[in-house]
């Protein structure tokens, strides 16, 4: 099994995301995580989803999801062309003797403080996923009492955009 | 889910104000939709309401919703039109989802058009509310829910579209009470907003000249076709191509008729009762030319050992069908008709200086039409032969009626023992298997073919689940035949049990024979509906009773024919293994040819 990052061009409709996720239920296709919101253009939002599965179930995979109506699009994005982010919120245990230790650690991953209290601190990440969890690692010996986690984001490198094609009149 | 049509061009006359009801019958209009299948309830007055008031569309009012959504898929199976069936909400919705996963199944053109409680009520568990665009998602190819009166026309619209282009399949429209109720503008959007719909009905060039060169070098082509070349109407093409190449055919269950029973190049049907030719053609061919196939796992058997010394063309307008089973070495996506245009061209072209020789291929499998013709052992305990009765049906009858079955044994004697010449003169239940799918299928066709003889073969398990609709039939002036093969049991279960579970028949036991307690009694319960009906015992009645049936077109007809429960399909190819292991009847397995 590999993971592979595919993102979605879809229709904005009530129902898409169940249309999306039952697909990958019933097909037997395991959602790593998944990423949601709207694009540039309006009426268009974009899925970006991780999935592990081998090449040949992956063929499967997308085009069973271009059957889907309102799926417009759907591309895969290769690591190495494309930029891909992922967002953690940690909430860790804090006490006088480790709050230096764990501020100097956030320093290091430029990762931000955004509350403090005196038992606690919540720390922002942002980055590609070893980087995020490198961080959670080095912060699991102090206490880890809470953590909120977003979807990859990814997006391809270089001028082109995944909606280029469906602005040009490309609309049935 | 709800659809947002984009607005139309400013036209010189304003745009009619009609309700959301009169909006569904005036698109069905527009549509050329002539008949729907329905039946009313409450939050589908307001529809029905209008329906009574105009004669444009005729509606049929079913028994039953499942009788009414196997009837729209008669209907378009026996055409090649979209079928409509109508609903209430909540368990007239359910009551179709088995029709509604029969045609996803079998890739049926079908529109279910669903009543559903006021939007305002949605989502708080209403009186006979359910989640029905929810409940079919899996099963259709999109659904649309309807809450205002002017999405009614693009929804309606889109929901044809999807149904019949492409790989068609069943839409479901779910419209709310308001959405019926109301009024708005009557606007038909000229273009469809469907960014996400683009089926590929023309195939790359470069794949169609890849696929002509390996079929040029084969020395064992097989064609294999499947329901697809019935639903884009490619039979004439079909046959073209298979004459230039002289490549044999096989037809699968979805396609029987799609190619003349007939034909010297026809072998028969596949699979798991397959004809011996047709099953072992696969395992010894170098070349297989899917046509709309999908590679069942009841005609590969276990897929591993499948053909393998067969390289694949696959050519499918679903994208999704290829490689999904069987990895295509030329993959080509499009209109299986336009492809085998496209072919037999490209194929002329290479073949001109040298044709494949294929003169040993016909000898290995004409030597094996020889030695396996389908057949069948007359029973031992007095009772008919089905597969008998079922070949008169058919030898009497002729080519040009139509012939819809159920789920079972009486399926697949049917399949093996009616000549097909025709397209869409087979209708049955093949990727679902559903039972009961026969008498409401055959109203459905008759309905749309009503100068055509149309027959019901059923058997006595699958006539119990459906045949209210024969009321339908009897007070619509739908005068189908239904031939129950009434072996007292689940036949087809039955015989697994034999075969496999060492006898133990559990729980197959009907009843209905006339050496058991008859219950129901089908002759009088055919009598309770109006229809003609009688029952038949002995060989030297069958053929006065088909003809009797035939010469009755005042009514529906229901023979009763008891035949017996001992009597089992073959050929067979048993579950999870080889076709190589193909049994002719039973313990006889053809020997293979030292090569």
């Amino acid at each position: 099994m590999s993971t592979h990052v595919l993102s979605l061009l879809v229709e904005d409709k009530p129902g898409l995301l169940t249309r999306v996720a039952g697909l990958f239920a019933r097909r037997g296709f395991n959602i790593d995580s998944l990423a949601v919101g709207k694009t540039e253009v309006p009426g268009l939002s974009r899925i970006t989803v991780v999935v592990d599965v081998d090449k040949l179930p992956l063929e499967q995979v997308t085009k069973q999801l271009n059957k889907l109506v309102n799926v417009v699009k759907i591309v895969e994005l290769e690591p190495e062309q494309s930029v891909q982010r992922e967002h953690l919120l940690i909430k860790v245990k804090v006490d006088n003797a480790t709050r230096s230790q764990i501020l100097e650690a956030a320093t290091l991953f430029r990762a931000r403080v955004v509350d403090v209290t005196t038992d606690a601190l919540v720390i922002e990440v942002t980055g590609d996923s070893p980087k995020c969890q490198a961080l959670l690692k080095l912060l699991e010996p102090y206490g880890i009492k809470e953590i909120a986690q977003s979807g990859l984001l990814a997006i391809g490198r270089g001028g082109k955009s995944i909606s280029e094609r469906v602005l040009k009149g490309d609309r049935a | 889910m709800t659809i947002t049509p984009r607005p139309a061009p400013p036209r010189t006359a304003e745009p009619p104000i009609l309700t959301g009801s009169g909006a569904v019958l005036r698109s069905l209009e527009l549509l050329g939709v002539e008949d729907v299948f329905g039946i009313p309830g409450g939050a589908i007055i307001p529809f029905y309401d209008e329906l009574m008031q105009q004669s444009a569309i005729r509606h049929i009012l079913v028994r039953h919703e499942q009788g009414g959504g196997h009837a729209a898929e008669g209907y378009a199976a026996a055409t090649g039109r979209v079928g409509v069936c109508l609903a209430t909400s909540g368990p007239g919705a359910t009551n179709l989802v088995t029709a509604i996963a029969d045609a996803y199944m079998d890739s049926v053109p079908m529109v279910a058009i669903t009543g559903q409680v006021f939007s305002h009520l949605i989502g708080t568990d209403a009186f006979q509310e359910a989640d029905i665009t929810g409940i079919v998602m899996p099963i259709t190819k999109h659904t649309f829910q309807v809450t205002r009166p002017e999405d009614v026309p693009g929804a309606i619209k889109a929901a044809f579209h999807i149904a019949s282009t492409g790989r068609p399949g069943p839409v479901l429209v779910d419209i709310t009470k308001d959405a019926q109720a109301d009024s708005a503008p009557f606007v038909w959007p000229e273009k469809l907003d469907l960014p996400g719909y683009r089926p590929v009905t023309k195939a790359h060039g470069k794949q169609i000249t890849a696929a002509a060169q390996l079929l040029s070098e084969s020395q064992r082509p097989l064609l294999y076709v499947g329901g697809g070349v019935i639903r884009a109407k490619a039979s004439a093409e079909l046959r073209d191509f298979a004459e230039s190449t002289g490549a044999p055919v096989v037809t699968t269950l979805m396609a029987r008729g799609a190619f003349p029973d007939s034909h010297p190049q026809h072998l028969g049907m596949p699979g798991m009762h397959g004809a011996v030719p047709a099953v072992l053609a696969f395992q010894e061919c170098d070349l297989i030319i899917a046509l709309g196939a999908r590679f069942d796992d009841r005609v590969t058997g276990k897929v591993a050992e499948f053909a393998p010394g067969a390289k694949v063309i696959h050519v499918d307008v679903d994208p999704a069908e290829i490689s999904k089973i069987r990895t295509a070495d030329v993959p080509i996506v499009g209109d299986v008709r336009d492809v085998l245009s496209d072919l037999s061209i490209a194929f002329q072209e290479l073949a001109t200086d040298q044709r494949p020789d294929l003169t040993d291929w016909w000898e290995r499998l004409q030597g094996l039409q020889e030695r396996f013709p389908l057949g069948f052992t007359e029973p031992t305990d007095g009772k008919l032969s089905p597969q008998h009765v079922i070949q008169r049906i058919g030898e009497i009858t002729g080519p040009e009626a139509i012939y819809a079955a159920g789920v079972g044994q009486h399926q697949m004697w049917a399949a093996q023992f009616i000549k097909y010449e025709r397209p869409n003169a087979w209708l049955n239940s093949g990727g679902a298997g559903t039972m009961g799918y026969g008498v409401p299928a055959a109203m459905g066709a008759k309905v749309a073919e009503p100068d055509r003889v149309v027959w019901a073969i059923d058997g006595d398990g699958c006539f119990q689940m459906t045949n209210q609709e024969l009321a339908t039939c009897t007070l619509n002036d739908i005068p189908i035949k239904v031939a129950i093969i009434n072996n007292s049991s689940l036949g087809m279960v039955r015989q697994w049990q034999s075969l496999f579970y060492e006898g133990r028949h559990s729980f197959t036991d009907l009843e209905t024979g006339s050496d058991a307690k008859m219950i129901p009694d089908f002759v009088k319960l055919g009598d309770a509906y109006g229809c003609l009906s009688i029952r038949v015992t002995k060989p030297e009645e069958v053929d006065p009773a088909i003809k009797l049936a035939l010469e009755t077109n005042d009514r529906p007809v229901v023979i009763d024919f008891i035949v017996s429960k001992d009597s089992m399909v073959w050929p067979m190819v048993p579950q999870g293994v080889s076709n190589s292991f193909v049994e002719y009847a039973k313990d006889h397995s053809p020997v293979w040819e030292e090569e």
